[in-house]
């Protein structure tokens, strides 16, 4: 039951996209959301789509997956396309009146393309976790995040922290199932009642959960001790990230896409 | 005697509708007689725990029915607590689940959550305690400052202080040192004793096994490969060998004595009464 929830969502792979530099595939992934947001139009937001749809068939992932990956925001999407289409007004005569509640077309416009845009955001977002392993992901954070050092920032100790929390969030899954099953077999209802009994009813998973949560840290910690880990310093790495060639072709034509999208900007600002 | 627990055509996937689905237990049908005690063996991933968790609505299976004491178990699914009480399980390193303040409390979880009055949870935490050897002293303490022994102890206390009818038990003594299991297999054994109860434990240790269990299930890859009273079973040591088993070391001596030629029995398992074995065979001027 509780096994069922996924965590990360990689989908493995061997396409050009599972290769590709995981430094590029964030910095490119950052520059997309950015210019979501700068097509101001629908023509903008059409190249963008089918740029997207160009890298999904490209990395070999099923398209059902971008549902998987939407629909628990659709509410959120909603919302936000119901207060655009309320409350933006145009200069021209509303379509629709009643009440307070008056809808002009800017408003229909501007709902449809905040839709879209949260919808090319999340599919956006979503292949970079799809062709992206966490470890390898926390690795690219690390390096990109690495001329913050200077500033005394502990880089690569957030990382180590972020990898290390990666690795525990399935064998705490795992524990806790386990302590549920053994508190149920001893009674324990922690489905039904309630809202203060249930609450009440997570103390006996909870306080197991932590001891044990404390402890594997505490192990982990001597571990790491025992094999000298001292931090980042002087450190080095088993897969070192290295750009190559197919690398800098991605970028360039991820570059040239974004160029389009903003042309469309200039070029259709007359409509 | 008459039946207590009865499995029908039990199958358990896990993850069923999805591309890993493993099928865990498959078609599994046997049933456990009232006093019984029996021990479960099979080699890591053949389906143990999955099996004993169905004893009491943990796990509900896929396919097949269950019944305890006659009862179809998941007839009414809102009614599965009352099996809870009734069967009795400890898990693996049931020190994990300790939680109370003190380790009177945390024994007295689970006949709270029977509902039951306070005197008669009193008598019951300080039976159970007294089976399991817990001390008065300890009762008062934190559990989470016993020793790891200690704390498995505190944590059967905690399933027995429910007087289940059937108690299981999966691998009760791993990870003990030698007097630790003995204590805590000696002790189940007792309460078998006193209350007449069906004890099904789940052991990888052939002399555990071979010392307590009168009889024993052994699984194979989800399903049943043999299940007999304990010396037929111990008798079988070529094919337990080739599922990955083993028998006991008294079995093996007994076996390679055997395969130097001599005429003697096989189904000899404990030390006791490998040594009558012997003694009549001397007696007999080396015939068996």
């Amino acid at each position: 039951m509780i096994r069922d929830i996924t965590i990360g969502q990689y989908y493995g792979g061997n396409s050009v996209l599972h290769k590709m530099d995981p430094r590029v595939k964030m910095v490119l992934t950052i520059a997309y959301i950015v210019m979501l947001f700068v097509a101001a139009n629908p023509a903008g937001l059409v190249i963008s789509m089918l740029f997207l749809a160009l890298l999904y068939m490209l990395a070999k992932i099923p398209i059902k997956l971008i549902w998987k990956s939407i629909k628990p925001i659709l509410p959120i999407i909603l919302f936000t396309a119901v207060l655009n289409l309320f409350f933006m007004t145009g200069q021209s005569e509303p379509i629709f009146a009643w009440w307070i509640f008056k809808i002009y077309r800017e408003g229909i416009r501007y709902a449809v393309l905040m839709a879209l845009r949260i919808i090319c955001l999340i599919a956006g977002t979503s292949l970079l976790t799809y062709t992206t392993s966490p470890i390898v992901l926390t690795d690219a954070i690390e390096q990109l995040l690495y001329p913050l050092a200077k500033l005394h920032l502990p880089v690569h100790e957030l990382a180590m922290m972020m990898t290390i929390a990666l690795r525990f969030i399935p064998t705490l899954i795992e524990e806790t199932d386990k302590i549920m099953n053994a508190q149920k077999a001893r009674g324990a209802q922690l489905d039904s009642g309630t809202l203060k009994q249930r609450i009440s009813a997570l103390v006996p998973v909870l306080i197991p959960l932590f001891v044990s949560a404390f402890r594997r840290a505490d192990e982990l910690a001597m571990a790491m001790e025992c094999r000298c880990y001292h931090g980042g310093e002087g450190r080095t790495r088993l897969k070192q990230l290295k750009m190559r060639p197919s690398d800098f072709l991605c970028a360039a034509v991820a570059i040239l896409a974004f160029v389009a999208i903003g042309c469309t900007n200039i070029w259709f600002k007359a409509i | 005697m008459s039946e207590i627990i009865r499995v029908e055509n039990l199958s358990y996937i896990y993850g069923e509708g999805m591309p890993d689905a493993t099928k865990a237990l498959d078609d599994v049908s046997f049933s456990i007689e009232e006093g019984d005690f029996v021990g479960v063996m099979g080699s890591t991933g053949c389906g143990k725990s999955t099996l004993i968790t169905h004893f009491n609505g943990i796990n509900k299976p896929t396919k097949g029915k269950i019944f305890i004491g006659g009862e179809d178990m998941w007839k009414d699914p809102k009614q599965i607590r009352r099996f809870r009480f009734m069967v009795g399980l400890v898990f693996q390193y049931p020190e994990y689940q300790l939680f109370e303040e003190t380790v009177y409390k945390d024994i007295a979880f689970g006949p709270i959550n029977m509902g039951l009055k306070k005197d008669e949870i009193n008598r019951r935490v300080h039976r159970a305690a007294e089976f399991c050897g817990v001390t008065q002293k300890m009762l008062l303490a934190s559990p989470f400052d016993l020793s790891g022994g200690q704390k498995r102890r505190v944590a059967i206390a905690g399933v027995l202080a429910m007087e289940p009818k059937i108690l299981v038990l999966d691998e009760p003594a791993a990870g003990l040192d030698p007097e630790g299991r003995d204590m805590i297999l000696n002790q189940i054994k007792q309460y078998h004793k006193e209350t007449g109860s069906t004890i099904v434990f789940v052991s990888h240790s052939m002399e555990d096994i071979a010392k307590y269990a009168d009889k024993v299930l052994v699984l194979n890859a989800g399903k049943i490969e043999m299940f007999d009273e304990t010396e037929k079973v111990f008798a079988r040591a070529p094919e337990l060998l080739e599922l990955g088993l083993s028998v006991p070391e008294v079995t093996k001596v007994f076996l390679k004595l055997k395969e130097m030629g001599l005429d003697i029995k096989t189904d000899v398992y404990t030390v006791p009464y490998a040594v009558k074995t012997l003694l009549a065979m001397r007696e007999k001027g080396g015939k068996a």
